[in-house]
């Protein structure tokens, strides 16, 4: 019963936060409503038993990504910040799309028959993850390091631009 | 029948979390969709990214065949590349408001005939 | 030494055709050198056939029997399959033999007629290739590989005609003698291909087994088969310059004099006749068939005797001469005589060549001036050459014992023997070749005339033209003169009438059974007569001048015009060419400009209209793409939840199983 008052209220929040994040005309809001999904989403993780995750969910997400977003925002702002984040001619069909796709995947999902197991991950989350990423995974694990770089470097040019070789 | 149904709706199992993640998912993909500004679609993208990290650990902790965080470890991965993506993503932003001073995706329009 | 020969005979036609490979690769610039090779390889070929000639002839009639064949496959398919190699009988022998000896004398002639001319290594290299060619269609196992090698004669007669392709006519003879060569061409390859189509083999030697019994093999019906025979016969008419098809040769004479020799003689156009008298058998099972070569080989031989009548270029003259002895030589395969056809095609070749070569020494020695009229009196000036040219013309109009005697007679004699006039005739058609063999005789007696008369003229009299002091020609020229000379004379001895087997030339070559020649003492008075009454008439007018000629123009002014423009062939062919075949190309260019460019350029116009609309929905709003691609996924999604994972939707979608 806890369990399921925590659930739909970590949902509530999370999902109405994102849901005003889209339909709140201030982009300034709008990030800070990301933020509170954000964290809604740790608590989600929290909920999954997957403390390490929701740790890292607050500091990538809702920390490092969000003022990111920001930084965006503060760079791009110009007039009233009331105005700043209108829907677009597509909002209705979108609107109607998406309220199909959440249909058919919530029918989806209940229709599904899962294949469940009963065996129980492993309680001390940081262990485990570390033990699975520097050996089996431990080429995705340098992939996505040199990915990062290759963001960083990219991103770095691609904001500064390259001189022009005459 | 109303007692089936109500058992379902208050235990919580594998189902609630992927219709949470789904419905997050689309919410997101509606910002992608609906919203003029180039970084409140951005914004968009990541809500749908963390959405799908929710799928894995759940999946990881319900249908795992084997007492390994494989989901978790995936979905490590999946922020990364959300950080990466952000990363970029703003640069390409803050490039194009450079050359056009402007965020409307609706001003994005090279592909145009 | 035989049997090496005989199992390298694919050599003869490759040592020319390497020659012509060095000289045009490597020592075009080096003349005298280009000359050695080329002399020396067709030497070379020439020694390779007297060896396997000795030999096949040495062996009776047993190649005819059973030829030596060696093949390889070349290409192959269900049904349809090439072997290149040879195919040695006595037939292809005996064409060897007179190939390579009248190409060789040729070559060495060309020494002396050829001298100093700038393009000399180019023309042996095209002497060569011609010979090659020849020589690969002669041995040719098949149908096929012997279209390949006639279109390469083809070539070369163009090359060579066009040899001096400075001179616009040179270079119009040439594409002329090449678009009526390819006229007929065509019939040829869709005989070719009517025959692959019908019997499934293209291999000679199938072919006369499995024709006789066409009904067999096929589901054609005689008329069926007989078409094929007559468009077939188009290629040979073309190359052997048989009505309609015959005004090429003449123009011919604007190439070199030693290629005229080359293509009236030895090469070119002795293959139609050659041709026709490998599938000789086509047209004896066809009675009708073969009495249309007969036609056309009589008619040609009337035809273009009449013309040379009053032409006044030697080389004319000796073209239209040509003409008609080919059609001779058609008229004795149609006669289904493979042993009249042959005999005088050797005969013919020697005597042929002798007198162009001869006409070539007088060319040289009138500075090429073309007009008999501006001859006359030569006979003091060049001896040998007079001689010589009495031999052939001696030969050509068939007085005993020169070598056209024997021929011409042999096939005034099977013609006799299919007409009705000799009481018994075989064959269906007794009639038709009474006329036939009234034409020929008609011939004979021209044919006498004309040359005789061209013989009188240039080298009886008095000499018309004051501009030139004539010469003998050196040695390297005459020498073939007198070796051609003496093989005029001999060369018909082997169809001396009576001469048994193992002796006779048509125990050697013939196709069917050896019946000893008697003499028909009828006809050789007859021949002899007409022959000798041409003879006398030309010396009368000519030499003695007891009649005028110019009187007997005057006369028959209009018979004398027809006769000189040639019947008015070529301006007939011109005015078709001009108001016909243009005004079709007009049709057909309006047709393409307006109805094919108009098609094509409906489809650009089309597209074009299509993009201006289609390219509408290429709005360039990000949002627009993937609102339209998740509704699709929207739409498959539903497809797919209301038909199932196995229905067809799956397969629209493009997904497997």
């Amino acid at each position: 019963m806890t369990m399921a008052v925590m659930f739909y209220l970590i949902a509530f929040v999370t999902l109405g936060s994102a849901f005003m994040m889209v339909i709140s005309k201030n982009i300034f809001h709008s990030a800070l409503l990301m933020l509170i999904s954000f964290i809604g989403v740790a608590a989600v993780y929290i909920l999954l038993h997957a403390d390490f995750l929701a740790a890292v969910q607050v500091l990538v997400y809702a920390g490092a990504i969000t003022i990111f977003i920001v930084f965006g925002i503060m760079f791009t702002m110009k007039g009233d910040p009331r105005k700043t984040n209108p829907f677009s001619k597509n909002a209705i069909p979108a609107a109607v799309l998406i309220l199909l796709f959440i249909v058919i995947n919530a029918v989806t999902v209940i229709k599904t028959v899962w294949p469940f197991s009963n065996i129980a991950p492993p309680e001390t989350t940081v262990k485990a993850i570390a033990d699975l990423m520097l050996t089996k995974y431990v080429v995705g694990f340098e992939v996505t390091a040199v990915l990062l770089l290759a963001a960083m470097v990219g991103a770095i040019v691609i904001v500064k631009g390259v001189k022009k070789s005459s | 029948m109303i007692d089936i149904l109500m058992d379902k709706f208050l235990t919580i199992g594998l189902e609630h979390f992927l219709i949470l993640s789904g419905t997050l998912f689309f919410i997101g993909l509606f910002a992608v969709l609906a919203k003029k500004n180039v970084i409140a679609v951005l914004m968009g993208i990541e809500i749908m990214f963390t959405s799908v990290n929710i799928n894995l650990v759940a999946f990881n902790k319900y249908t795992a065949a084997e007492a390994l965080l494989t989901g978790h470890v995936f979905a490590i991965f999946v922020i990364a590349l959300a950080a990466a993506e952000v990363a970029v993503g703003l640069a390409l932003i803050i490039s194009i408001y450079r050359q056009r001073t402007s965020t409307d995706v609706q001003d994005f329009d090279w592909l145009k005939w | 030494m035989f049997d090496f020969a005989l199992n390298n005979a694919w050599l003869i036609p490759l040592f020319p055709a390497l020659a012509f490979g060095i000289i045009t690769l490597f020592t075009k610039k080096m003349t005298k050198l280009s000359v050695s090779i080329s002399i020396g390889t067709i030497l070379l070929s020439f020694v390779l056939s007297v060896i396997i000639g000795i030999g096949v002839i040495g062996q009776g009639d047993t190649f005819l029997e059973h030829p030596y064949k060696a093949v390889v496959t070349w290409f192959s398919m269900p049904g349809f399959s090439i072997e290149v190699g040879t195919l040695i009988d006595n037939v292809s022998v005996m064409m060897l033999l007179v190939v390579t000896f009248i190409t060789s004398l040729v070559q060495i002639y060309s020494l002396g007629y050829m001298h100093g001319d700038p393009g000399l290594a180019r023309f042996y290299a095209y002497v060569s290739l011609f010979a090659a060619s020849m020589l690969g269609l002669v041995i040719a196992p098949n149908l096929l590989i012997m279209f390949v090698f006639w279109e390469l004669v083809g070539l070369c007669s163009y090359l060579l005609i066009g040899f001096w392709f400075g001179k616009i006519s040179a270079s119009a003879a040439a594409k002329k003698a090449f678009i009526t060569c390819r006229a007929g061409d065509f019939g040829l390859l869709l005989g070719i291909i009517l025959l692959q189509i019908n019997f499934g083999t293209l291999d000679l030697q199938q072919l006369s087994v499995m024709i006789p019994n066409f009904t067999q093999y096929t589901g054609l019906t005689a008329a069926g088969l007989t078409a094929i025979a007559i468009i077939l016969f188009l290629g040979p008419m073309a190359k052997s310059g048989q009505f309609p098809f015959h005004v090429w040769l003449p123009d011919a004479m604007e190439g070199p004099t030693p290629v005229s020799a080359l293509i009236h003689a030895a090469t070119m156009v002795v293959a139609g006749v050659y041709l026709v008298g490998r599938i000789l058998t086509l047209f004896i099972t066809l009675p009708s068939a073969l009495l249309f070569v007969a036609i056309i080989g009589a008619f040609t031989a009337l035809f273009a005797a009449t013309i040379a009548i009053t032409q006044t270029e030697m080389k004319k003259i000796l073209a239209y001469s040509t003409i008609s002895q080919l059609g001779y030589m058609m008229l004795a395969l149609g006669a289904a005589s493979l042993t009249a056809s042959m005999f005088h095609l050797m005969t013919h070749a020697f005597f042929k060549a002798l007198l162009f070569l001869g006409a070539g020494c007088v060319l040289h020695a009138m500075h090429n001036e073309a007009s008999i009229w501006k001859y006359g009196g030569l006979k003091k000036y060049m001896p040998v050459t007079y001689w010589t040219f009495l031999i052939g013309c001696l030969a050509i109009a068939g007085i005993f014992p020169f070598a056209g005697f024997f021929s011409k007679d042999l096939i005034l004699e099977v013609t006799f023997a299919a007409s009705s006039l000799s009481g018994h005739a075989q064959g269906p058609f007794p009639v038709a070749y009474t006329v036939l063999f009234l034409m020929a005789a008609l011939t004979a007696f021209l044919t006498a005339f004309y040359m005789f008369r061209m013989f009188f003229i240039c080298f009886h009299g008095e000499l018309r033209s004051k501009e030139v002091q004539p010469q003998e020609a050196p040695k390297v020229m005459t020498v073939p003169l007198i070796i051609l000379g003496i093989f005029s004379i001999i060369s018909g001895w082997v169809g001396w009438p009576g001469l048994g087997e193992g002796q006779a030339f048509g125990y050697f070559v013939r196709l069917g059974e050896f019946q000893v020649m008697e003499a028909n003492w009828l006809l050789i008075i007859l021949s002899t007569l007409l022959a000798l009454l041409g003879i006398g008439l030309a010396a009368l007018f000519y030499w003695k001048k007891t009649f005028s000629a110019q009187a007997v123009i005057e006369r028959v002014p209009f018979l004398y015009k027809l006769s000189y423009n040639k019947y008015y062939i070529d301006e007939f062919y011109l005015w078709i060419i001009h108001h016909i075949i243009d005004k079709c190309g007009w049709l057909l260019w309006k047709f393409d400009i307006y109805v094919v460019d108009g098609i094509v350029n409906g489809f650009g116009k089309m597209a074009q209209w299509g993009g201006t609309v289609m390219r509408k929905v290429q709005t360039g709003q990000l949002q627009h793409y993937a609102l339209i691609f998740f509704m699709g996924i929207v739409l498959m999604f539903l497809l797919l939840s209301f038909t199932g994972v196995h229905s067809p939707a799956i397969g629209l979608m493009g997904g497997a199983k």
